[in-house]
């Protein structure tokens, strides 16, 4: 059976997952902004459930809201209307339990640390022990390959290093939950193909959820179980959809007519709901 | 080696200039004591060469402040009232304990205008107001208050350089605090940090570079507000006392000397506060 044709739902009725499985369940979330130029709607009734294990991507063109979905999630923002639970709590109980890490569109690390001091940041405030803290960065490191870079600064290492190592950051902690905003948006083709691959390995090996917010198609489908088409003005979700490959895909998989498939109908589901008419 | 020929060139310039308004300047000086002595065949040379050495000129000339200078600092006893070095050294006291005390609350004010905003309203203005008056009115009337209190010798004139220290510490400290980019707050906010926590693992560090400039403003301001107290209670000595006493018996060239005194005090503590920047700098990139 046609993958792409197994994995076309309406919006409707979406392949979701129970209420009680869910990780993540958000449920008629709007958001608006006051600013000086009048009220902006970033997100308009979004409803969507996310599985524990699930890798779930969201695209859409800029000011679709997905950046503001995944603060929101991440109590970074306050949404205007609706309900979301994280492991079943508030937004805001699930940050004060330290329920996930977020990776933001730069690396964010702090110039005065060291690699190894940046990825013991989140350990130090959580109150770890100075050898546990040593293990888990030693760990941290040599998960994101970059074991034997623990004592250069942030300006010794390229641009994919850094994103690297605030995603060691991320996991020192072991979050359940990992919230990725466009982390490879400023890396060139080949070092986000590299990163993929190690993020999509990763992944596997932890177990963790995963939202992950991106620009790119290719990206989307090929790291994904779930990928959320978003559509801008106001933010809202256009399409949810499957994407079932296996969760040690290698990057051929882009040449296939099924990884082609999805991309179509993500490419399709952009365009539709980039329309302006009125 | 670079550095040095553009310096060097613009001292040569300046003494240059120096010499060209002392001669003007002097001139006319020089011509009316050449009057009142009854002479009259000197030529333009003599004028020149005695226009330079006068002994009260209008502005001395650069060899006469650099002969002052080496007499006062170098062939004097440090101990003797006309020595720089035994002025000077009772300036430099006044000005690091003010130094200290006004980094200290100049530092004080900016954790506290950081942690609570509304202070920021409600003291901003106090503290900029405070900037406002002349600290040449201020001085005298801080001086007498303090001495119904008891307090004299060395306190009131490190007060004075604290008033004037204390505030290019708060502003730059402040800006400092305050220098971290939303990214960077917005992962303390997901590590869910305390406010204490925030400050000292993300606003304290980052505000390193903005503590060592604020640190070298607020000396120069200090070395200011000690000279200008010495010359409101000018009997306990010190650089601003030396000025004042110059002043008095139109010492210009003991004017000139103790002022290139201060400044070259000042710049001596600026520059050391320089070097703890680097070498603070330096072991950050290398540790």
């Amino acid at each position: 059976m046609d993958v792409a044709a197994a994995a076309r739902l309406k919006p409707d009725d979406r392949r979701m997952p129970s209420a009680a499985d869910a990780t993540i369940e958000i449920n008629g979330l709007s958001l608006r902004f006051d600013t000086a130029d009048g009220p902006v709607q970033a997100l308009s009734d979004v409803s969507l459930r996310v599985a524990r294990g699930e890798f779930v991507s969201f695209i859409g063109p800029s000011g679709c809201g997905k950046t503001t979905l995944l603060r929101t999630v991440a109590d970074l923002e306050n949404p205007t209307e609706g309900l979301i639970r994280v492991n079943g709590m508030s937004p805001r109980e699930a940050r004060a339990k330290r329920a996930y890490g977020y990776v933001f569109q730069a690396p964010a690390l702090y110039p005065w640390r060291s690699v190894a001091r940046n990825i013991a940041l989140p350990l130090e405030i959580m109150g770890f022990g100075k050898a546990e803290r040593e293990a888990r960065v030693a760990k941290g490191l040599e998960l994101v390959n970059l074991s034997g870079f623990g004592k250069k600064y942030p300006w010794q290492l390229s641009g994919g290093m850094q994103q690297r190592a605030s995603i060691a950051r991320a996991l020192s902690f072991d979050p359940d939950l990992l919230l990725m905003d466009e982390p490879f948006g400023a890396l060139d083709e080949i070092v986000r193909d590299m990163l993929n691959q190690q993020l999509l390995r990763l992944w596997d090996v932890t177990g963790k959820t995963v939202l992950f917010v991106t620009h790119s198609i290719p990206e989307a489908v090929f790291l994904s179980t779930h990928i959320v088409v978003m559509s801008p003005r106001p933010g809202r979700i256009y399409d949810v959809i499957e994407c079932n490959f296996p969760r040690d895909r290698a990057l051929d998989i882009r040449e296939t007519p099924e990884f082609l498939a999805i991309a179509n109908r993500v490419r399709q589901g952009l365009r539709e709901g980039h329309s302006y008419d009125g | 080696m670079k550095s040095v020929l553009p310096l060097t060139t613009v001292v040569l310039a300046l003494i240059g200039v120096w010499y060209l308004a002392a001669a003007l300047m002097n001139a006319q000086l020089q011509r009316d004591q050449f009057a009142n002595a009854g002479r009259t065949d000197y030529s333009t040379q003599d004028l020149l060469g005695a226009s330079l050495n006068m002994e009260r000129p209008k502005l001395p000339a650069p060899h006469q402040v650099a002969s002052e200078l080496y007499k006062l600092v170098f062939a004097t006893s440090p101990t003797s009232k006309r020595s720089l070095v035994y002025h000077g050294l009772i300036t430099l006291e006044e000005t690091l304990i003010g130094f200290a005390i006004g980094s200290a609350l100049g530092i004080g004010l900016a954790v506290l205008i950081v942690s609570m905003r509304w202070l920021e309203r409600s003291m901003m203005p106090w503290i900029v107001a405070s900037q406002t008056v002349p600290i040449i009115a201020l001085a005298p009337m801080i001086v007498v208050i303090l001495n119904q209190f008891n307090v004299t010798g060395v306190a009131p004139k490190a007060v004075i350089a604290a008033y004037l220290s204390f505030f290019p510490v708060t502003v730059g400290m402040v800006k400092g605090f305050r220098s971290p980019d939303p990214l960077q707050l917005d992962l303390m906010r997901t590590y869910s940090a305390t406010r204490a926590q925030t400050f000292m693992k993300l606003r304290a560090p980052a505000s390193a570079p903005f503590f060592f400039a604020s640190m070298k403003i607020g000396a120069a301001a200090a070395l200011v507000g000690a000279v200008v107290a010495e010359v409101t209670k000018s009997e306990d000595g010190g650089l601003g006392a030396r000025l004042l006493a110059g002043s008095y018996y139109g010492q210009t060239v003991q004017i000139w000397a103790a002022l290139l005194a201060a400044a070259a005090l000042s710049a001596a503590l600026v520059g050391a506060i320089g070097f703890a920047g680097r070498l603070t700098q330096r072991r950050v990139a290398l540790s």
